[in-house]
């Protein structure tokens, strides 16, 4: 009996195992491969380590930023002649698995660049062993300030929190005209966490009133639930409402706002700019404004209509902003390693600390002395269930 | 607190209370039977949910045959769990069979991963259900009005079952004295999985009610609710379905009030289930409506 | 006859530090991290062994131990510079602000911190027998993770703590996994290990011979509370950085797996299950990604590698309840015998 149960589960996992190892396989165009093969086996090699999410709770974040550096090593497969190798690792949307992962990168594949992560703690975790060996690393969309905060090797294409949260207080105060304002945030996120403080500091800042922040009201990633947080922000009749967290669980939490008749106008951060943000909240999130990266409809730079027309033809639907970014993190190592005219780590470390005016899909960026990105900011809003371009705003 | 936001809170309440009845209907079937935190009921639940995606995006079915194809598969799932990863230890410590059931849970889980991806899904909504009715003030979703009418269907469907007719006997008698049963000539093996195909299958009904309520899929959403779940069992007293009715509404209207009453201290919504569940276990073990059982020596 | 078996004892385990010394220095700094956190889930694997593998109890809430104890010892070594970059959202609470020690007096903190919050957290639920007992430590371990979450001002919230000085190495963690296999050792050997397994075998025949079932359950989970402490605070500063997301339910799978695997109740059993899960999931990694087989090559899929390492846990906890070691121990006389009978055959 033991033995044919045993045999019924092998057997049930081995099909499914099968059934999916032929999806991934079937999605991949064919054309792709020779691309990747062409050059011939013996010239030198510069190798992309890229450690994402790619299962767990963030196993989305992953698959869109692998997208965008999958995209840009078939139209970029290689540097300074020699042919581009990108090494992907897991992280498992874990801390511990994190740092692993990043070993492995360096210490063992010996790559040039590590590229990555989606979610700042992860990114926190190889920070300390990037460091230590003294390979730089490129982040794609981790905003948390930590992430870069005395650490020589960390740089990222994206812009931080604190420029992202005070464009939004900008907007609600000037655009929008707002006084009383209702904070709602992921209190388990670390990036709606960093946003909505610099938002608050921000926006009491304009009002010169404490009591600008009527409320702050948590909730927890993986929440679905909202509808008693809303209840209480809808008796407080505030002008607008700040919701940083992620795309899934904001779709839910407008939604059900919607449906509780709550009017005020949702503001949020980049995170929100996903199709599955669209899909979810339907036609509830009509009327959201948020800032991010890029516009596909009003290409920053040159290179960002290269990019998305790449992925419209590739994927048959516009990028998200993460995919911009993973792609942006993939050219400006290129860039840096020919500009440094090397691929030795500490002199790619070096070009890149110099990086100013670089066109990337996600617009031009600049880094600052810690490594983070000063860049413009795009704001958008949602119309007729489709993302629209509103405004560009730049740093002072 | 105005009378009207008052009101809202109650009916929010009620709506997420019966969801977690619900769903507890279900889990308290299963423990009822084999003594036995069915860990992997959350999982279960969650893909009664995605076979209604596929269902509907995939196979272009009707939405109604979706649903009922999610529930069959779902009770198929149910029963191939227990026969694969519980029954085979049915005589083992009950430690052996918890491990086991978490190792089945994160199984199903990670398949899911592997096989549906990690990045949302929308759950498919027919138009109807995204209707909002105003009473005096107070709006609500139309499926806020079906889910207490489901659950409450679902409990006298069940009550009947295990009252009056044959299976639900043999139920009664299994879930008490497995030997004894035996004796009586009662196939214990098909009695455990009619048991477990009517809890899946009640995890399946809640699952398109959550979906209804809250289209957000991804392969991880199985996991509160599940707890949640198990957590009404506990308050009603776990085995008695009358008592998981009550307890996901207890439980649904406690978390609703809590933050209604106290706003400042919303991030701790999970907590205060498992500080219920613990309360619970500590004062009350055999729950609400549970009857005392004594330790077995 | 015992001064030679313990000297033949101390012998072996100099010899493991020489070879962990030579690994030490002729490794890469990935497998010598792999090795770290062996000796890390060495510790872990042990301090649940003492609640789940000696007593019988069934506890679920290993993670938040593990977080109290990081949190508690990272606190503690962080400078009052770190300490202020860190917590730029929420200043940290006055208190804390300016304390800083060494790492040892830190970890032995943080251990005692977890082990007094282990025996407050224990006491009113030890009278819950089996999954209750198991569903109340998973609650309380939650519960951790949440209040960890929601205190900015105490943990940084869900911005985590970073830049923590790694003061972790080998000799930390394996010297304090040597020490924990030597304690555990002796804690069986004494009366009080001896009630605990009387307890697991039969509570009710073991409080009949009077031993007191409040005190030694107590007892178990301060212990293992503690070596937890200890491995959350060796796992913060052989990272880094911690934040609270780290401890979640999945921590607590892994260090279960280890202890099944490993044999539930064996001391050898689980410290080399410890080694052997921690570098199979390393090992495992190349399922995530493209697997080359020569003359084809397979996607790999994420997520492949969880999915196995879930089905080893139920088959293991199916067909060989036991685990690799069942309860027994690798022991010099049992060594003895084995290297005994190789020889015969040689012969």
């Amino acid at each position: 009996m033991k033995k044919v149960t045993f045999l019924l589960v092998l057997v049930l996992i081995l099909s499914l195992a099968l059934t999916a190892c032929s999806a991934p396989a079937a999605e991949a165009p064919a054309g792709e491969e020779p691309a990747a093969e062409e050059p011939a086996a013996e010239t030198e090699e510069v190798v992309f380590g890229v450690f994402e999410p790619l299962t767990g709770a963030y196993a989305a974040g992953g698959a869109m930023e692998l997208e965008g550096i999958e995209l840009a090593q078939e139209l970029y497969p290689e540097v300074l002649g020699m042919p581009i190798r990108v090494v992907v690792v897991d992280n498992k949307s874990d801390k511990v698995e994190s740092a692993n992962a990043a070993t492995k990168l360096v210490d063992q594949e010996k790559v040039n660049v590590v590229l990555g992560s989606w979610g700042s703690s992860f990114s926190m975790a190889a920070g300390p062993i990037v460091e230590e060996a003294g390979v730089p690393a490129i982040g794609t969309s981790c905003t948390n300030p930590l992430v870069t905060l005395g650490n020589d090797y960390y740089f990222r294409v994206t812009f931080i929190d604190s420029f992202q949260g005070v464009v939004m207080a900008n907007y609600a105060y000037d655009v929008l005209g707002a006084e009383k304002v209702v904070i709602v945030q992921d209190i388990s996120n670390d990036y709606a966490v960093g946003l909505a403080k610099f938002f608050k500091d921000e926006f009491v800042r304009l009002t010169g009133d404490e009591e600008s922040i009527m409320s702050i009201a948590n909730y927890n990633t993986g929440d679905q639930d909202f509808s008693a947080q809303l209840t209480n922000i809808k008796a407080m009749n505030p002008d607008a409402i700040f919701a940083p967290g992620g795309y899934s669980e904001t779709a839910m939490l407008v939604k059900q706002a919607k449906e509780l008749g709550l009017e005020a106008p949702f503001l949020g951060g980049d995170a929100w700019e996903a199709a599955e943000f669209l899909e979810i909240g339907g036609d509830a999130v009509n009327g959201v404004v948020f800032s991010t990266f890029f516009d596909a409809a009003a290409p920053l730079t040159p290179e960002s209509e290269i990019f998305i027309n790449a992925y419209r033809e590739k994927y048959g639907e516009d990028p998200a902003s993460v995919t911009a970014l993973a792609y942006d993190a993939y050219i400006l190592a290129i860039d840096a390693i020919e500009r440094a005219g090397s691929t030795d780590p500490e002199a790619i470390r070096d070009a890149l600390a110099e990086t100013v005016g670089f066109d990337g899909a996600a617009g031009v960026v600049t880094l600052d002395a810690n490594g983070d990105a000063i860049k413009n900011a795009v704001i958008k809003t949602v119309e007729n269930g489709e993302f629209t371009y509103l405004t560009t705003i730049s740093p002072k | 607190m105005s009378i009207n936001t008052f009101f809202q809170h109650l009916s929010n309440g009620l709506a997420l209370g019966s969801l977690y009845a619900l769903i507890a209907i279900g889990y308290t079937m299963v423990y009822g039977i084999l003594r036995l935190i069915n860990f992997a009921h959350g999982e279960i639940f969650m893909i009664s949910t995605y076979v209604v995606f596929y269902g509907v995006s995939m196979f272009y079915l009707p939405w109604w045959v979706s649903i009922l194809v999610a529930i069959l598969i779902t009770g198929l799932l149910g029963i191939i769990v227990e026969r694969a990863a519980y029954r085979p230890l049915r005589n083992s410590p009950r430690i052996s069979v918890m491990i086991s059931a978490i190792g089945a849970s994160y199984l199903i889980q990670n398949l899911a991963i592997v096989i549906f991806g990690g990045r949302p899904k929308s759950f498919p909504i027919p138009d109807y259900f995204n209707t909002v009715i105003q009473v005096q003030g107070v709006s609500v979703p139309i499926v806020n009005f079906f889910i207490p009418v489901i659950t409450l269907v679902a409990l006298v469907v069940l009550i009947y079952i295990v009252e009056k007719t044959k299976t639900g006997m043999a139920m009664r008698a299994v879930s008490r004295d497995y030997e004894t049963a035996r004796l009586m000539g009662i196939s214990v093996d098909n009695i455990v999985s009619i048991t477990f195909g009517l809890g899946s299958m009640m995890a399946a009904i809640g699952g398109v009610m959550w979906g209804l309520k809250y289209p957000n899929l991804i392969p991880l959403i199985g996991t509160m609710p599940g707890l949640k779940a198990f957590i009404a069992a506990v308050i009603g007293g776990i085995g008695n379905i009358k008592g998981a009715v009550l307890g996901g509404f207890l439980l649904g209207m406690t978390e609703i009030m809590i933050i209604a009453s106290l706003p400042d201290v919303t991030g701790y919504r999970d907590a205060f289930a498992f500080i219920l569940l613990i309360g619970i276990l500590i004062y009350k073990p055999s729950g609400l409506l549970g009857q005392d059982i004594g330790e077995k020596v | 006859m015992i001064d030679k078996k313990n000297l033949i004892r101390f012998g072996l385990i100099l010899i493991l530090i020489l070879i962990l010394t030579i690994l030490n220095t002729t490794m890469g700094k990935y497998e010598i991290r792999v090795l770290n956190l062996a000796g890390i889930y060495i510790i872990l694997g042990l301090s649940l062994n003492v609640i789940n593998g000696f007593t019988g109890l069934f506890s679920l809430g290993h993670a938040g131990f593990m977080a109290i104890g990081a949190y508690t010892s990272s606190l503690l070594t962080m400078s009052a510079l770190q300490k202020e970059s860190n917590f730029f959202a929420e200043p940290i609470v006055p208190w804390l602000a300016n304390v800083q020690i060494g790492f040892l007096p830190a970890l032995l903190m943080g251990g005692i911190i977890a082990a007094i919050l282990g025996a407050l957290i224990a006491a009113p639920i030890l009278k819950l027998t089996d999954d209750y007992l198991a569903i109340a430590t998973l609650g309380f371990s939650e519960i951790i993770r949440v209040i960890f979450t929601n205190t900015q001002s105490l943990t940084n919230g869900a911005l985590g703590i970073k830049g923590l000085t790694r003061f972790t190495t080998i000799h930390y963690t394996w010297g304090i996994a040597i020490l924990t296999v030597l304690f555990m050792f002796s804690l069986r050997r004494s009366s009080y290990g001896k009630a605990l397994m009387a307890i697991r075998e039969d509570q009710t025949a073991a409080e009949a011979m009077g031993i007191d079932l409040f005190k030694h359950k107590l007892l178990a989970f301060t212990i293992g509370s503690f070596f937890a402490g200890i491995g959350g605070g060796l796992l913060a500063h052989l990272m880094g950085t911690i934040d609270p997301l780290m401890f979640r339910f999945l921590l607590t799978f892994n260090v279960l797996l280890i202890v099944v695997l490993g044999g539930i109740g064996s001391i050898t059993g689980t410290a080399i299950s410890a080694v052997v899960v921690t570098v199979m999931l390393e090992w495992l990694r190349f399922l995530d990604g493209v697997i080359d087989l020569g003359f084809m090559t397979i996607q790999g899929i994420p997520g492949l590698r969880m999915v196995l390492f879930s089905l080893l846990l139920m088959m293991v906890i199916i067909f060989k309840q036991k685990g690799l070691m069942g309860r027994d121990e690798i022991t010099l006389d049992s060594l003895g015998g084995f290297l005994g009978r190789f020889k015969k055959k040689e012969a």
